[in-house]
This record gives C-alpha cells, structure tokens and sequence, in this order.
C-alpha cells in the first residue's frame, strides 16, 4: 500500500473544486487515458482578466492524481496568472505533505495543466508537454515516444527538482517509464542540466575492416541495443550484415509494436554512434 | 470496520483448522525431525503425513514431493534443474502472462544466452497450441506454462501442452500456484513433470510452498547442504509450515466441489451484478475457461487504484492491473499482452473469492462499487464526457 499523508487523503476522498466552468476564461489539458492519467483544468478569471476567482478540474488517475489537482485548485484561487505561474510542483506537493517519489508525476501533471492553460490562454505557445502524442504546436523535440514527452519538458523538470537519475526523471515525468528506449537521452539531459561529466563512453572507430565491422555490430546489439528491449519484453535478431546495411527482426513484444518504427531508428542511431555513421537498419520479416 | 476480504488470490485466511493442528509445533513438538531420538521421530512422522496429504491433493506419490519455502522457490529449482540436466539445450519456452516468479527468471535466462520463447495469448487471455507445436524443438530444454493465470483467472489446457512438448523430448513445469485446490488434478495420468505450489493461497501460512517432480525424472537441486527432502532440498525443514501445508491440502480435497459448485456461484452473482449495474465494464478473459473463484473486470474511464482506495475506505479488499498500484506506468503485463483496450486497462479490478466468502459480501460489494464507479466517472473529464452521452 503506499504510504499515503493524511492530506492526500482527505483530498483524494473529498476533493476541493470538482467540475467544469462552462464559461472559463483559460482551459488547460494534459495527459490521455492511454497514459493512465489526465487533467482538465478551468480558470476563471476576475474583470481585470489578472486574478484567478476560481478554479475547477477534471481529473482520471490515482489517489495522488487527484489529490493534486484539488490542491493545485486551493493554492492558485486568489493569485494572479503571473503568481500562478511561480507555483512549482514542489509546492503542490508540500501542500499535500509530500508525496511518495513514484508519484510525484502527479505533482508534475497539476503544475503542467496550469501552465498549458495560462499559455492557451495568453496566446502564445504551447509548452511542450502536452501528453497528447506528437502535438504539432508544442515546443521542443519529442524524447520519450511512449508518454510522448519533449526535451525541453524534461529539462525544466530535471533543473526544477533537482534530478540525478533516469529513474528519478521516470517517477517526475513518467518519461522512460514504457518501452525504456529514451533512457540513455534521458541521462544524456540530467548530465546537460546538471552539469555533471558524461559517463565514459565507447568512441567510434576511425577505420574497420569488414570483418572488425560485423562483430562490432554484433557487439553493439548484445550489449547497448538487446538489453533495452528486454526491460520491456522485446527483443530483435540480427538477420544480416550487407556492407552498411543492418537487417533485424523484432521479436517478442517488439514484433507488431505500434513504436517498431521508432525502435528500429533508435537501433539505427545507436551503430551510428558507435560504429560508423552511414549505417543504415532495415527491419525484415525473419 | 470487519474487511470483506476478495482478494484470495494475494494470499488467503489461515484455516483454524490448519492454525489448530500446528500448535503443538511450536513450544511443545519442536524437535528436528533429522534427530536420532523419539523426540524428533514424533515430527518426522508428522511430516510423513503431510507428505501424504499433499500428494493425495495432486494425485501424486509422496515420494514426489518436495518441500520447499514458497511457490517462487519451486518454480525457480525446476527451471533451473532443467537447464543443468540439458546443458545442450539452450531453448526455454514460457508466456507472455507467466506469474513474475517464471517470468523474471526466463528473462534473466535470455540476458545469460538463452534463447527465450514468450507464448503469446489472445483477447481473452487464451495459448494459441499451434505456436507453441511450431516453436518446440529439439533444444528446448524445458516448457513452463502456468496452469491458472493470477490476475484473470484464465486455465491453460495443461495436458495438451504437456502432450506436445512430450513429442520434442522437453521438461514439462507449470506454475499451479493457483490452480491447485480449485482444479482437480491427477498426476498419475498427466503428462506434467514438475509443478510448483504455495501453502498461503490455499489456506496455510506464507512461507511454505511444495515442488511436485515426477519419480524418474533427473533432478539437479540449486540449495545443497543437508540431506533433507531426499537431498532434493538441503536444509532444517519449515515443520510447523509443513504440517500446516499437509491439513491445508487435505481440506482443500475436502472443499475442492465447494469451490468449484458454492464460490463459482457467489463469483458469478458478481460478476453477472457488476455488469448489470455499471455501464462500460468488460470481463478480462471472460470468454475463456476460468478458475471458478477469480474474476478480473475493467471499468472504463477511471484508474484502478482510486477504485481499490475508495472500495478499502468500506472494508473492501481487491487488487488492481492498474499501472498505479504497482509503482510502474503501464498497466499489468498479463492485460497487455491480452490487448486489453487502453480506455479501461487501467482501470481493471480483480475479485477473487474463497471458501470462506459469502452471499453477504457479495451484496455489500454489489451496493458499494455502482456508487464509487460513478463518482470517479463523474470526477474524469473522459468518464463525464461518457456520462452525459
């Protein structure tokens, strides 16, 4: 059972400021019900159009998800769209006397809806961490596929929070949380962001002989590739090497994958990196 | 508040009766039976009992039991063992919806070179036996396929799989943690090789659970040591669990029709209620064959575990293939890999029943849930858009 506070609680059980406002000045969307969470945020505002009066949501998730969203609703009730933008999800989840690390996402989603619908509302872009996947008017570059989470999403969260680990990012963002394809960009921001040194890496090699190519292919999927599929049930199978052309089947969870397409990039990028840049992977039926 | 206790397939009620016969264990009866003397003699006959009485539940002879820690454990040294009798072979066949205790292990196998197969199951939950007959060679080393699955209840045809991987020359496991005392089985005339079970999802404490392996089929022990269990599994044996596991199999014998006639009755009322008071519900592998005491059901629009929070604020206790209640983010592997839609796998709720359930939880459960459904609907900007369709 989690480790609840009795103020998630009392606001999971008896949640503050339920409902739609039919005639909201900002409305503010996040999350799907493929996700497993989602948030619908209404704001009114006064004749000034600068001071939230009220504040009303929808939400479908868990007890932390809806615990958040009535405590986001109190605290931005009476601040001005300026001061509503300060709160951060740290603060959500102070309210409700902290959260358990696994579900600070739900902190996370509260502070999202509220910046969407402020953005919606001034007009201006949208940031970017609509769950909502491949959002054309979002701002930044996809990184995780699965919850459909940007770059730049992931950087505000990292710096916000102080993130020092994938699975840290994982329980803020639910980024990483799927298919783990997008783990090692994920730390690849946490050392941009944090500033610390990136681990050391393999280097690719200036020249390969043929044979020196195919094994370090090999070596590549056995050991960078294969393991991140495995985490989720997939797999692949080296069918063929032609020159610089790679042909894999995916197995398992992998085969018939809606993401296949992605995967088989992400394949592609990693022999890239690490073997020679004009790698090209095809998948074939095998 | 009294719990309406529905979630039998996490663990169950230790019997009185069970309780009642180990007592004496403790403080009285508590010698080794490995001693020379009548001290331990007096627990090592008691322990002979409980040999009998478990494999009288299976069909099985005594000798072809072996005592083990839990169903984990079991599962673990036959797979294991399978590998070390074959070192040759290199091919392990499971599914897609095994129970963690198969599924970890196989996958942990694959990162250490083995060539993995994970069945794949249908809409409702079922094998395709035609994957399994192309997949089986002559490198499969052993095949491990639960026999009932934990979250949806549904029972894979053992002694077909069995009669096909017979055919390759294969191991035949199965993980019949929670079949056995709901389904009855005759080792005598299967063609399984070995089965794992566990004491507390059939009335006994956690902590003991019992390997079945057939007498001639080679086995290699992965806990070594003493000579207890025939040098199958070293170490003191768990007498108190033991026993406690053999009175447990003997009422389950004894339950086996009540299970299967009184609890399928009670678990099919509610069922049959929740579908007809809350719109938008579906049967997780409702079209297949089914332990007669699990029912896992998917409420669309709201999320499982704000379901089982509001159920336990009334004494009610279920358990979820919600993504939330385990701390990952994806709903449970076995709804996944049967499909189920995404707009209700996340909000999925298993009951599970035992003999000890009654017509009265049932209504109390059938007046709580209609209530708690709609107000998380009411609550979901997806649920309200549905509600006022």
């Amino acid at each position: 059972m989690w480790d609840y506070t009795d103020k998630v609680r009392e606001h999971f059980l008896n949640p503050k400021n339920v409902g739609e406002i039919p005639d909201a000045d900002a409305v503010g969307e996040v999350g799907s019900l493929a996700c497993g969470d989602a948030l619908k945020l209404y704001l009114k505002l006064d004749e000034n159009k600068e001071r939230i009066v009220d504040a009303k949501f929808q939400t479908f998730g868990c007890a932390s998800a809806i615990a958040s969203s009535s405590a986001l609703t109190e605290i931005i009730k009476g601040k001005t769209l300026d001061e509503a933008l300060d709160v951060s999800n740290q603060e959500i989840a102070e309210f409700l006397g902290g959260l358990p690390e696994e579900k600070m996402h739900c902190s996370v989603m509260g502070q999202e809806a509220l910046e969407v619908a402020i953005a919606k509302y001034r007009g201006g872009p949208v940031p970017g961490h609509d769950h909502d996947h491949l959002h054309p008017e979002m701002e930044g570059e996809i990184v995780c596929k699965c919850f459909g989470i940007t770059d730049q999403f992931l950087k505000k969260v990292i710096s916000d929070n102080k993130l020092h680990t994938a699975e840290q990012v994982t329980h803020f963002t639910k980024a990483g949380g799927g298919c783990g394809g997008c783990i090692p960009q994920i730390n690849e921001l946490i050392a941009e962001v944090m500033g610390d040194q990136p681990k050391e890496e393999r280097k690719r090699p200036e020249k390969l002989t043929n044979l020196r190519k195919m094994q370090l292919i090999q070596d590549i999927l056995e050991k960078e590739v294969r393991p991140l599929l495995w985490a989720d049930g997939g797999d692949l199978e080296l069918i063929d090497i032609a020159g610089s052309t790679v042909q894999i089947a995916f197995r398992k969870a992998c085969a018939g994958c809606v993401s296949s397409g992605h995967t088989a990039k992400f394949v592609e990028q990693k022999l890239r990196e690490f073997v020679a840049e004009d790698i090209v992977v095809e998948e074939v039926e095998g | 508040m009294k719990e309406i206790y529905f979630d039998n397939n996490a663990t169950t009620k230790v019997d009185e009766a069970v309780f009642e016969e180990i007592r004496p264990y403790f403080c009285e009866l508590y010698g080794n039976p490995s001693s020379m003397h009548f001290f331990g003699g007096q627990v090592q006959r008691k322990i002979d009992e409980a040999r009998n009485r478990t494999a009288a539940l299976l069909g099985a002879l005594p000798e072809e039991i072996i005592f083990t820690a839990c169903g984990t454990e079991s599962d673990n040294a036959a797979i294991r063992s399978a590998l070390e009798i074959f070192p040759e072979k290199r091919h392990i066949i499971t599914t897609r919806v095994e129970h963690p205790a198969v599924l970890t292990l196989c996958r942990n196998l694959s990162k250490r070179g083995y060539r993995v197969t994970e069945l794949t199951v249908d809409g409702d939950g079922n094998l395709d036996l035609d994957e399994l007959r192309a997949v089986v060679d002559d490198d499969t080393a052993i095949v491990s396929i639960m026999h009932a699955n934990n979250e949806t209840g549904v029972i894979f045809p053992i002694e077909k799989i069995g009669a096909i991987v017979k055919e390759k020359g294969a191991l035949f496991h199965t993980d019949a943690v929670q079949a056995v005392g709901k389904v009855p089985m005759n080792m005598a005339s299967s063609t399984v090789d070995m089965l794992a079970l566990s004491g507390h999802k059939l009335h006994a404490p956690k902590g003991i659970g019992a390997m079945y392996l057939r007498k001639g089929v080679p086995f290699r022990p992965f806990m070594v040591g003493g000579h207890q269990e025939r040098n199958r599994r070293a170490g003191t044996e768990n007498t108190v669990g033991i026993i406690a596991l053999g009175k447990s199999c003997e009422l389950a014998g004894h339950y086996l029709a009540e299970e299967n006639s009184r609890v399928k009755a009670l678990r099919d009322r509610l069922e049959a209620e929740i579908l007809r008071l809350i719109p938008n519900v579906r049967v997780n592998g409702g079209g297949a064959e089914r332990l007669p005491n699990t029912t896992s059901v998917a409420f669309e629009f709201v999320e499982g575990e704000a379901i089982l929070l509001l159920l336990s604020e009334k004494g009610i206790c279920a358990s979820s293939g919600s993504a939330c209640t385990s701390g990952s983010l994806e709903p449970s592997h076995v709804l996944r890999a049967m499909g189920v839609p995404f707009t209700c796998a996340h909000g999925s709720i298993r009951f599970s029943l035992s003999r000890f359930s009654t017509d009265e939880e049932v209504d109390a459960i059938i007046g709580e849930l209609p209530p708690i459904i709609q107000r998380l609907r009411e609550l979901s900007p997806f649920g309200r858009e549905f509600l006022q369709k």
